[in-house]
Order: structure tokens, then C-alpha cells, then sequence
């Protein structure tokens, strides 16, 4: 019904719709320039790459697909003997709860923030802000040290060896600790933003924190929740740092951007392989971003004025 | 239908690791298990390794241990990353470490042993290398006076290569005097042709092959004293003798007339620098042993008549007999569990580097391996270089140096040298002042 | 087959239960709490809600933030404390001078280039039918990851002498217009902003989409209203639009400049650094994991840290505003 309103109303529209309709499409062109290079290098031999410029390969093409075939069936390797596959699955495992577990706990953490009063709260959402810059890669060792050694105060255990460093246990907990300070800032913007009369009707009528959470504040920062997990999924899904540190390059746990980064090979002129699992590894994003798509709906507030 | 062609790709992917297994177990049963019997069978042990190695090297690796690990039980894990540098420390520190891993610098090996968490060598290790490599060689795997990791792979850098077809083709003849290389280089120039192509370009590490050249001549003008003692910084880079080594790498690699364009040569990959050599594009580039595999990448074929092959960087001082720089891989361990003892005893051993000397493209200094081990003709004359007894060697000096020399201002001002015309003066005086004080 | 499903398997069932017993526990914990009324109420919220963030963030950042300030006044082995040995060598090594004067470019440029044609984006794609396939498109260069960007961009800069074929598309495109492409990671201080595209061109998707989320979150009954009011145009977008996603938009930019100042695989890949084209990230990853001087490198992120204390100050100052209106 809201879109319809749009459609119909002039007023809505700032530029009028083609000159935006021209303005986009010729940025979305400038921009899909270079993947559609990716794209027909993924399909050449390495020996033809650097004689000849991809948009010449356009022209006369003699493109062939055993780039794709070595990445997905295996190239007599050892290490892609099953192809990305395996890694693959490993992306998959690692991603879903790196994405879900820090978006719960920002999405609560940024409620709080933004709806419970307490002394300190603008203080503490400043100090977690600011956190964002605390650059992951010191985080490494101290981090690995606590999943190994646990922590101790003297000969006290404040926290137990967790023993989860090479599990993918490993791999989770430290995506959501650093995924945190940018979701609770970014869900900030968007919790506090919520009409205010909304959730004082909610606290009149007897609601507690808990049940406003998942009565209100939960179904209307959906397009915020999901815009963000897209982001999540897509630092974590495309992560190489993370993932060989806590884990390993091995088969049982590496994701797949970590073998992508290998298969350059010992002689760095893997370039079209590399190529074609770069592609690959597009696919899953694309997907979970046309699926949450859905949720940028206009209009969800519509009707509630702050 | 989609999913029936995920199927498909599931049974695919599923049907070529069945056939891997199927012939790694056919393979077990002809196996001659005796260079094993001094092992004792250690069955469901697991051996990790770290290294920067990647493929197709990893499997090369993998097949001259399945022997090895067909006998004694033992599976070996390899992981290849090529952030190793990077990574190594990070969890040896977090406490993450591999069982074992190869290690291409001395200079990190001293770092690591500084953790506290590197193993002494085991006494089956110390008695192989003891009786398979020189003293030198043992002395770069030796940090504070306490013997920690055995040599592993070695590379020869003291190489130039070149194309015999172009070569003949051209009527020229392979030198084998400085003078004559620069006198072959004027008679290209004067064809129009490009006589020395170069490429520093390697991400993060970029500069490192003008280290190569640098060491090249300092070891070849002034010989193993000299050297070391730059690599000690005892002799400073402003020395004059480093300085007037560099002024020769500079009329050598930043001669205009013969390498073209000198700045374009910062930014020029080094994989690429020299795939124009079977083409003629370029005549000459001095890399190191290794350099051969990345040329045939394009399918050109490596031997003395081929598209591609390489001779030996003359010497530039007589009184300097057969300078050779050489680097190489030392295996370090962070765990003395049985089985990690045995397969660190077994790749010191000449069993170890025979079967993957066999496989090709890989160079020993272990005096165990035959000579007629070696199929490559590249392999076996690097090989013979590092195994003649009047060699003057010199282990890569960036790799000996403290890390914030040999790993970084020395990178980087050599980058600026060729890249921004840098003077020479400025350059070492740059990379003077990085020189750790303690 | 069944070897691959049965390594494979395990995998699912175990990240699934994972999940599901993660929303269990979240679930009884709520209903559980939910119970407590008067005034325990709020502190028991408050720890349930806060309590798991901030535990996380104490171990994951928090520590590891102070060791690295305490690093940054020790030695390259953390072992002997130094003073401000490693401030003076910023003070004194004149590549540090570049890399400052690099840095600060960079978060002038990028969070601000990013913001905006994100935010001009998001508008104009509010305008138009069908507007998912060229936002799906736009988006595309985040879901590549930085390795495949970098072999992107290789096709893009690469220079051949200029009577040779070109394969960069740049070189190219240059030369098409009849003029000479030159080496571009070598033009100073144009390598820099070329450095900066291929950051933008990645990263503009986030500000695109963010924004684009907060634009449909205008009411449409207040931009209906206005529009009987006769504002149309630039004008809607100047007196409503605009105001309305104003907190959004410095969100994207806070959040640009968080990411420029920490951007070094870009740096790192493409010129590792050389030719003055050094960002302060890249130096502390060199100087901590290549060169292994955990006291450079940390002194490094300190400054880091301080130079976003700026964004931080101004952040503050508007919610404080904002939250005065309410």
C-alpha cells in the first residue's frame, strides 16, 4: 500500500525518476566494469591473461570452463583433491553462527543502551564505539592465549581453558566479540530511533523489558537487523585472519576464502583459478542478500509519528 | 532440478576422494617398508606441519612421505598459508602452535627460540645433520649456541636465466666472466633488444629481489668476510665497499640501456618479470633456483636447449672462488611427542630428501643425496654449486639480518632506489639508521 | 558419497543444535527474568541485556586495548619497558611523516566520497522501477573478497611500456583518448587516490544500503504531507528527507572512517607500502607481524585510536542533541 503512495505522489520524487533512473544505471555500469573482468579472466588460461586484455577476449573469445572444474571437482592436488567443496560446507558452518550470535547479543546490548535508563549508559556507548578501532590483529595473541590457558588472577582460574582454539567453536567466538562495537552502534541508530509513545503505551500497559524487546523492538528494527546481518555475513563469510588463527588451513575446518587465498600457489600465476573460486564464493552472498531484501520494506512505521 | 545438480556435484566431488583413497591404499601394499624399520610403528599418530609452502608443492611433499607414512602409521597434516610469516608467531605465542614447521628465515627461527616454546633439537636429529650437512648449515638452524632445526629444502640464487632458443637464434654464447656477460649485454642492447629484465613487486614484501642482486655482487667483490660481517652489521651499509657494490648492482640493473625502463622495474611483479624470456622479450634475469617453475607456468619447456634455462652469475673478483648465495627451509618443533621426534628424524635423513629430490624441482644440501638423484637440470647444477667444497657461500643476508632491516627498511629503500631514484647515499643511510640499537 | 556426507553431516547437525539450543537458553533466560517485578526489575534487565556484550567485549578488545597501550611504551619483545622510545622514533623517522600525511587524506577522502554517493544512491534507487538489480549489482563488490578485488584491480592499473598492449583497463582508456598512461602506482600523489577507488568501489555498498534502509524508514505520510505543502524536489529532500536520515548518514560516515583508518590489504597488495603511499594500519601490521616490533607496532594503533577520538567527540555532541529534542 505504501509503495503505492510513492508511485502516485509526485512529491516524493527528489530528482525525477529518469534522471535517476539514467544516474544509476550508468554508476551500476562503471561499477560492475571491473567484475566483469574477474568474470571473463575466470574463464581464460593463465598463459593468455597477460597478453591479451580481457575486453579483447570479449571480442574473440576462446574461453573454456576447466578453471571452474579444477575448483569444483579437484585439480590433483592434495589440498583441493575434493575440490572447494568441503571448504565450502566449512564457510557455511562458520558463518551462520558468527552472524546470528553477534547480532542477538548487539541487537539486546543496543535495546539497553537506548531504552534503559542507567547512569554511565551514554558513557558506555561511547567507550564501545570507540572500541570499533582497536585494530583485531592485537587481539590475536591475548585471545588465544585465554581459549588455551583460560585466565588467571595470581594462581585463581577466572575463566576456564575453553580449549576450543582449531574448533570452530574457535572461530565463532571471536567473529562475535569483534563484530560487536560496529552492530551495537549501527542497531543503536536504529533502536533508539523507535517512537517513544510506543514504548511507554507498551510499559503503561505492564509490558516488562523483556517482552517489549520481542514484541516491539524486535519486529521493527527488522530492516536495521537485516541490513547489518548482510554485513556481518559478508565480513565473516570473506574473513582470512580470523579463521587462520583460531583454526586451521586444513580441510576440516579452513573456510573457503582462506584456500582462495592458496590457490594463487607456490608460483603466484594461479590467477584464473583464483578467479573462478572467486566467483564461486560471490554466490552464497548474493543469495542471502536478495533474500533479505525482502525485509527493506517501506513503511513498517508508517502511520506512527514520532 | 537444482538440487539434483548439487547431487550431481556432491557425488562428483564424493567419487574422485573415494578414487584418492582407493589409490593410496593400493599403494600400501607395495611398499617397501625396510629404510622405516628404525622407526617404530606409531599407528593413528597425527604430525602437523605449517610452512609456507603451497601448491602444487604441498602434494609433492605429501607423496615423498606416504612411504613413511604407510610404514610407520604416522599421518603427516600439511598446512600451506602464505600469510606464514605472519600467522607462525602469532600462534606459537597463543599457544596454538604446529607440531612442526619450516621456517625460510634464521632470523624468524631466533625469534621464535626467543618464545621459549621452540624444542632443542631431539639426538637422532643432531646425528643426522651432523653427518649430512656442512657446519655452516648447521650453524643457521643453531640460535645462542643450542642447535634447535635441521635444514630442510635450499634454493640456489647465484642464477641467471635465459633462453637457449633465443640465445641460439641470436648466435650468442652463455658467459661465463662478468666482462663477458656486460659485453653480451651491449651487443643485445645494441639489437634493440631488452638484456636484463627485473620485477620487485610481492605484495608486502616487495624489494626483496634487489636484496638478491645487492647480495649477489657484495659476496662476489668482496667474499665470505665482508659479508658476514654485513650481515652483522660490523661492516655498515654506508661502508664503501657495500657502497661501491651497490654503484655496480645500479650500472647493472639500472642501466637504462639494458633494462629499459629502471623504474617500471619496482613495479613489475617478480612472477612476471621474467615470463617474457621465452619469447625474447627479454634476454636475461637473475633469480633464484625456483625461478624455473614459475616460467614453465606458461607451458615453456626448462632445459639446456629449451624455451628456458639458467646459468651461473659469474663471478666478479678472482680472488673470490665460485661465489654462490643459497637460502633455504629449517624444521623447526614445538612438541617432542614420539611421533613428532620420528618424522623430524626422518626428514633430516637422506632417505627423506632422496624420494623428494626424485619428485623434481627440489634442491638439498643434505651431502646424502646422490647427485644422480636429481632429474632437472637446473636442480643438479645448483645442486653441484652448493655441494662444491671450494664454494664461497653465502646464506641470504635479509634473511640472516634483524627483521627491521631484512624484512623492512631494506625492502623499502631498495623499492625507492629503483622506483624513485633514491641515491645511494640516502638509501643506506636510511637503512643505517633502522639498524636495531641493542 | 557416503564418506563426504558423513564428514560433512555431523557439521550441520552440530552448527544447527548449536543455534538452536543458543535461542533456548536466550528464550528460558528471558521468561525466567521476565518474572522478577519491583525494583529488581530493571538492574535484572539491564544485566541480561548488557551483561553478554560486555563480557565478550572485555576479553575480545578491552584487554587486548590496554596491553597493546602498554606494549607501545616496551621494547620489540614486550619484555623491558622503554618510555617513549617509540613515539620519538614517529617523531623522528621521516617515513612516518608520510604515512601521517597519507592517513589523514584518507579519512578526509573516503568516509566522505563513500558517504555521499551512498546516500545519492540510496535516494535515486528510492526513485526508480526495478531498483533491486542495480542494488544488487552495486553491492556485488562487497560480497567479493579482497582477494579476488585485488587480481580485479591488477587488470585495472597494470601498465605495459605504452608502444606495448595495454591489459589495464586505465591504461587503456587513457590511451584511447590519445594519451600516454604512465606507471600508475608510481604517480605521486595520484597512487594514492587510486588506492582510495578501489576502497570505495568495495565499500560503498554499506553506506548504500544503510541509507537506503533509513530512506524507506521515513513515513510516508509525513513526506505526503509536506508535498501538499508544496515542497518538491531538492527541497523535500533539503527540509525532510535529508534531516530525517542525518543520523544515519554520520553513522555511515563514523563508520567510513573507522574503516579507512584501519584499510591495509588494499595498501598492502597493491604497492606493499613503497612509493608514499603508506597508511598507518599497514605500517603497524609490518612493523608487529613482519618485522616483529610489537613496540612500533603498538605505539601505531595508539595513534590509530587517538586520531578517531575527533569522530568520537562529534558523536557525542549530536546524540547529546538529539536526545535534548526528545
Amino acid at each position: 500500500m505504501s509503495k503505492k503512495i510513492a508511485e502516485h505522489n509526485p512529491g516524493r520524487k527528489i530528482f525525477s525518476s529518469k534522471i535517476a533512473t539514467v544516474v544509476v544505471w550508468a554508476i551500476t555500469i562503471i561499477w560492475t566494469v571491473p567484475t566483469l573482468g574477474l568474470f571473463v579472466t575466470s574463464f581464460k588460461s593463465d598463459k593468455d591473461i597477460l597478453g591479451e586484455a580481457w575486453w579483447n577476449s570479449l571480442l574473440n573469445p576462446n574461453f573454456s570452463f576447466a578453471n571452474y572444474k579444477g575448483v569444483f571437482l579437484g585439480d590433483g592436488t592434495e589440498s583441493l583433491s575434493s575440490g572447494v567443496l568441503p571448504y565450502f560446507i566449512n564457510s557455511i558452518v562458520i558463518t551462520l553462527p558468527a552472524t546470528i550470535f553477534p547480532i542477538v547479543v548487539a541487537t539486546m546490548a543496543a535495546y539497553a543502551l537506548a531504552w534503559i535508563r542507567f547512569r554511565g549508559s551514554n558513557f558506555l556507548f561511547f567507550s564501545i564505539f570507540a572500541l570499533q578501532i582497536v585494530p583485531l590483529q592485537m587481539s590475536l595473541v591475548p585471545l588465544l592465549l585465554l581459549f588455551t590457558g583460560g585466565a588467571h588472577i595470581g594462581s585463581v582460574q577466572i575463566f576456564p581453558a575453553l580449549g576450543i582454539a582449531g574448533d570452530f567453536a574457535g572461530i565463532w567466538l571471536p567473529h562475535t566479540m569483534f563484530a560487536l562495537p560496529l552492530a551495537i552502534y549501527l542497531l543503536h541508530n536504529f533502536i533508539a530511533g523507535l517512537p517513544r509513545d510506543l514504548m511507554e503505551a507498551a510499559h503503561v500497559d505492564g509490558a516488562n523489558h523483556f517482552t517489549v524487546f520481542r514484541r516491539i523492538v524486535l519486529p521493527l528494527s527488522i530492516p536495521g537487523i537485516a541490513s547489518i546481518a548482510i554485513f556481518q555475513f559478508l565480513w565473516v563469510w570473506n574473513d582470512l585472519l580470523v579463521a587462520l588463527t583460531f583454526a586451521s588451513g586444513t580441510e576440516e575446518v579452513a573456510p573457503i576464502n582462506s584456500k582462495l587465498a592458496s590457490l594463487v600457489g607456490q608460483y603466484g600465476s594461479g590467477y584464473t583459478q583464483l578467479s573462478a573460486g572467486a566467483f564461486i564464493t560471490i554466490a552464497i552472498p548474493l543469495i542471502v542478500f536478495f533474500s533479505l531484501q525482502r525485509y527493506f520494506v517501506r513503511g513498517l512505521l508508517a502511520g506512527s509519528v514520532k | 532440478m537444482k538440487r539434483k545438480g548439487l547431487l550431481a556435484v556432491t557425488a562428483a566431488a564424493a567419487l574422485s576422494l573415494v578414487a584418492s583413497m582407493v589409490t593410496v591404499t593400493s599403494a600400501t601394499a607395495a611398499v617397501n617398508c625396510d629404510p622405516y624399520a628404525g622407526y617404530k610403528s606409531m599407528k593413528g599418530k597425527t604430525v602437523t606441519i605449517f610452512t609456507s609452502i603451497l601448491e602444487p608443492e604441498l602434494t609433492t611433499l605429501n607423496t615423498a612421505m606416504a612411504d613413511f607414512q604407510a610404514c610407520t602409521g604416522i599421518k603427516v597434516k600439511i598446512e600451506g598459508s602464505n600469510q606464514f610469516e605472519a600467522l607462525l608467531p602469532v600462534r606459537v605465542k597463543g599457544n596454538n602452535a604446529p607440531d612442526l614447521a619450516w621456517i625460510p628465515q634464521p632470523g624468524l627461527l631466533a625469534k621464535l627460540v626467543e618464545t621459549g616454546k621452540v624444542k632443542v633439537a631431539p639426538k637422532s636429529v643432531v646425528a643426522n645433520v651432523d653427518k649430512y650437512w656442512s657446519k655452516s648449515w648447521k650453524a643457521y638452524g643453531t640460535v645462542k649456541g643450542k642447535f634447535y632445526a635441521a635444514p630442510f629444502g635450499s634454493n640456489m640464487k647465484s642464477l641467471v636465466w635465459y633462453s637457449p632458443k633465443q640465445f641460439k637464434a641470436n648466435g650468442y654464447t652463455v658467459p661465463s666472466t662478468w666482462s663477458e656477460m656486460t659485453a653480451l649485454a651491449d651487443k643485445m642492447a645494441a639489437k634493440g633488444q631488452i638484456a636484463f629484465c627485473g620485477g620487485l613487486g610481492s605484495g608486502g614484501a616487495t624489494g626483496w629481489p634487489a636484496t638478491d642482486w645487492v647480495e649477489q655482487i657484495v659476496l662476489r667483490d668482496h667474499g665470505s668476510a665482508v659479508y658476514n660481517g654485513w650481515v652483522n652489521h660490523t661492516v655498515k651499509f654506508s661502508d664503501p665497499r657495500i657502497v661501491s657494490s651497490m654503484e655496480k648492482v645500479a650500472s647493472w640493473m639500472q642501466n637504462p640501456k639494458w633494462v629499459g625502463n629502471v623504474k617500471g622495474i619496482a613495479t613489475t611483479t617478480f612472477q612476471d618479470a621474467g615470463k617474457g624470456i621465452p619469447d625474447g622479450k627479454c634476454m636475461m634475469l637473475q633469480q633464484a633456483s625456483f625461478y624455473g617453475n614459475i616460467i614453465a607456468e606458461s607451458g615453456a619447456s626448462i632445459s639446456p636447449t629449451g624455451d628456458a634455462f639458467a646459468f651461473y652469475l659469474p663471478a666478479t673478483n678472482s680472488k673470490v672462488t665460485v661465489p654462490v648465495v643459497g637460502g633455504g627451509e629449517f624444521t623447526a618443533a614445538f612438541a617432542s611427542r614420539p611421533e613428532v621426534v620420528a618424522v623430524q628424524t626422518y626428514l633430516s635423513s637422506a632417505t627423506f630428501a632422496t624420494s623428494r629430490v626424485q619428485l623434481d624441482n627440489w634442491i638439498s644440501a643434505n651431502s646424502g643425496v646422490p647427485l644422480a638423484a636429481y632429474k632437472n637440470p637446473v636442480d643438479k647444477l645448483s645442486a653441484t654449486y652448493l655441494a662444491n667444497p671450494k664454494s664461497t657461500f653465502g646464506f641470504d643476508a635479509s634473511d640472516l639480518m634483524p627483521a627491521a632491516v631484512g624484512a623492512g627498511s631494506e625492502w623499502r629503500e631498495f623499492t625507492a632506489w629503483f622506483g624513485e631514484g633514491k641515491s645511494i647515499a640516502d638509501v643506506v643511510k636510511a637503512i643505517d639508521a633502522s639498524w636495531p640499537k641493542s | 558419497m557416503s564418506e563426504f556426507l558423513s564428514e560433512n553431516l555431523p557439521k550441520f547437525s552440530s552448527v544447527l543444535s548449536v543455534i538452536a539450543a543458543f535461542f533456548i537458553i536466550l528464550g528460558l533466560i528471558f521468561a525466567i527474568a521476565g518474572r522478577a517485578n519491583g525494583k529488581k526489575a530493571r538492574p535484572i534487565a539491564l544485566t541480561i541485556f548488557l551483561g553478554p556484550a560486555l563480557v565478550l567485549l572485555l576479553a575480545g578488545l578491552v584487554i587486548p586495548g590496554v596491553r597493546t597501550i602498554l606494549f607501545s611504551f616496551m621494547n620489540p619483545d614486550s619484555n623491558e619497558f622503554i618510555g617513549l622510545g617509540n613515539y620519538q622514533w614517529m617523531l623522528e623517522d621521516p617515513n612516518v611523516k608520510t604515512i601521517m600525511i597519507n592517513t589523514i587524506l584518507w579519512i578526509l577522502v573516503v568516509p566522505l566520497f563513500t558517504a555521499a554517493l551512498g546516500l545519492l544512491l540510496a535516494v535515486m534507487l528510492d526513485r526508480i522501477k526495478h531498483e533491486s538489480i542495480p542494488k544488487a549489482l552495486l553491492f556485488m563488490p562487497m560480497a567479493i573478497s579482497f582477494v579476488g578485488a585485488s587480481i580485479i584491480f591488477k587488470f585495472v592499473y597494470e601498465f605495459n611500456e605504452p608502444d606495448q598492449v595495454q591489459i589495464g583497463l586505465l591504461s587503456a582508456i587513457v590511451k584511447f583518448f590519445g594519451m600516454t598512461p604512465s606507471d600508475w602506482m608510481l604517480s605521486k600523489p595520484l597512487n594514492t587516490f587510486l588506492l582510495m577507488i578501489i576502497y570505495v568501489w568495495t565499500q560503498m555498498g554499506f553506506g548504500m544500503v544503510i541509507l537506503s534502509a533509513a530512506i524507506k524508514g521515513v513515513p510516508a505520510d509525513i513526506v505526503e504531507a509536506s508535498a501538499l505543502d508544496g515542497a518538491y524536489g531538492w527541497r523535500l529532500f533539503r527540509n525532510i528527507t535529508f534531516p530525517m536520515v542525518k543520523g544515519t548518514f554520520i553513522v555511515v560516515l563514523a563508520t567510513g572512517v573507522v574503516g579507512a583508518l584501519k584499510v591495509f590489504d588494499i595498501v598492502r597488495t597493491m604497492t606493499g607500502g613503497n612509493f608514499s603511499t603508506n597508511v598507518l594500519a599497514n605500517e603497524m601490521y609490518s612493523q608487529t607481524f613482519v618485522q616483529f616490533d610489537q613496540g612500533k607496532g603498538s605505539a601505531l594503533a595508539v595513534i590509530l585510536f587517538l586520531l578517531v577520538t575527533p569522530i568520537l567527540i562529534y558523536n557525542i555532541q549530536s546524540l547529546r542533541k538529539e536526545r535534548a529534542h526528545n
